[in-house]
């Protein structure tokens, strides 16, 4: 089976500073891949260019043989509206809005009825260990329930793939481990791969395969099959 | 010496023979790497000269399995202060890691080489400890699998460390040899 996602001899600069340099990373189908890298070895830019957030100077990005970086604004937002999910380190849920319906958002803005995408919303509390937190504010919420009403966002609205950036950077060991317990038991069972970003190994063990970035490069593979 | 206070431990439980002391040992302690019937026997003859273990029965039959052990009050007291007392903390001296790294600089090696292998090889171990957590049976085997991730962590950690500042290094290890030195 061809990888849902490939992103081949990629390049990205932001002025003088080269952060891409012909990184080349896939993602097969229900795979979950960490990139791995101190700051600064662009493993966020990295994510960025193959989430169609940002485009490569040079290379290719491929999701389920369509080019992203060939493609209209328009179309990329949609694509990362239907086909993707989002996870990152901080300050992602709507402070506003209690925790389903945080979680009920991606359904929402993709023109669902409040009603079933509630009910969506509802069915995940859950799944990621979150009964009962449903009408909590964010801000009543503990770092790790936060996170998991993120990946519960990220999840809900089916995506093929999940971009997860640091997603446990700000949790302590124990938090982390959890939040990584219910994300991989989830996508599991759904088949959804994932591309996490990280600068921890411990974080990185959960993952199928891990690609290590160094200077806008990536440098070795680990963990294959 | 761990061993002695494992054993006394286990006998604070309840009174045991040295079979089921080994087995209880190698179930608690021992992850993959039993003890031997051997070291169970030499450690209770040790602690029961030493007034910390008593044997409490002799059933009919010969051999040291015949015996019952059971922890003395003495032995209490001892174990007690065991637990209370901090243990040194000691680097884990990964000495193989650093010495492989020194010699690479001394030698013009490439060290980086050495450290990215090596990295890739602590991932893997990682990925398999954290497995072996996920799907531990008890909740003792997922604080083991707990333990050896955060020490594989730690060596980690001084690889990153090491390779971000090998230019340095390699200057200084290489200065520090010069025969003007000692």
């Amino acid at each position: 089976m061809p990888p849902v996602l490939a992103g081949l001899d990629l390049y990205k600069s932001f002025g003088l500073i080269q952060a891409l340099r012909g990184a080349s990373v896939t993602l097969d189908v229900g795979e979950i891949v960490a990139v791995m890298g101190p700051s600064g070895s662009g493993k966020s830019t990295l994510l960025h260019c193959l989430a169609g957030i940002l485009t490569p100077d040079f290379g290719e990005v491929t999701f389920g043989g369509r080019r992203i970086d060939l493609m209209s604004d328009r179309d990329r937002t949609e694509l990362r509206r239907t086909d993707f999910g989002f996870v990152f380190q901080f300050g992602q849920l709507v402070p506003e809005l209690p925790a389903v319906e945080n979680i009920a958002l991606p359904l929402l803005l993709a023109g669902q009825r409040r009603k079933a995408a509630l009910a969506a919303a509802n069915a995940w509390l859950p799944r990621l260990g979150l009964d009962g937190l449903g009408s909590r504010m964010p801000g009543e919420l503990s770092g790790g329930e936060g996170q998991r009403v993120a990946l519960a966002r990220a999840l809900v609205a089916d995506p093929k793939v999940v971009f997860a950036d640091e997603p446990t950077g700000a949790l302590d060991s124990v938090a982390a481990d959890q939040v990584l317990e219910y994300l991989v038991d989830a996508v599991r069972e759904r088949g959804t791969s994932v591309l996490m970003v990280t600068h921890e190994a411990r974080v990185a063990a959960y993952a199928d395969r891990t690609v290590l970035v160094r200077d806008g490069l990536d440098a070795a593979r680990v963990g294959t099959g | 010496m761990t061993v002695s206070y494992a054993l006394l431990g286990l006998l604070e439980e309840s009174a045991r023979h040295g079979y089921d002391l080994k087995q209880s040992y190698d179930r608690r302690f021992s992850g993959a790497k039993p003890i031997r019937f051997g070291q169970v026997y030499r450690t209770l003859a040790r602690l029961v000269r030493d007034g910390l273990v008593e044997v409490v029965a002799v059933e009919a039959g010969a051999g040291p399995d015949r015996k019952r052990y059971a922890i003395t009050p003495e032995g209490v007291t001892d174990l007690d202060a065991w637990l209370g007392e901090p243990e040194e903390p000691q680097p884990q001296l990964q000495s193989v890691l650093f010495t492989k790294v020194v010699l690479a600089l001394l030698s013009g090696r490439p060290a980086d080489d050495f450290l990215d292998a090596q990295r890739v090889a602590h991932l893997a171990a990682m990925k398999e400890l954290t497995t072996a957590r996920r799907t531990a049976a008890t909740r003792q085997e997922a604080l083991l699998a707990d333990y050896q991730l955060f020490h594989i962590e730690a060596d980690l950690r001084w690889i990153d460390h090491t390779a971000s500042r090998l230019a340095t290094l390699a200057e200084e290890v290489r200065d520090a040899s010069g025969p003007g030195r000692s």
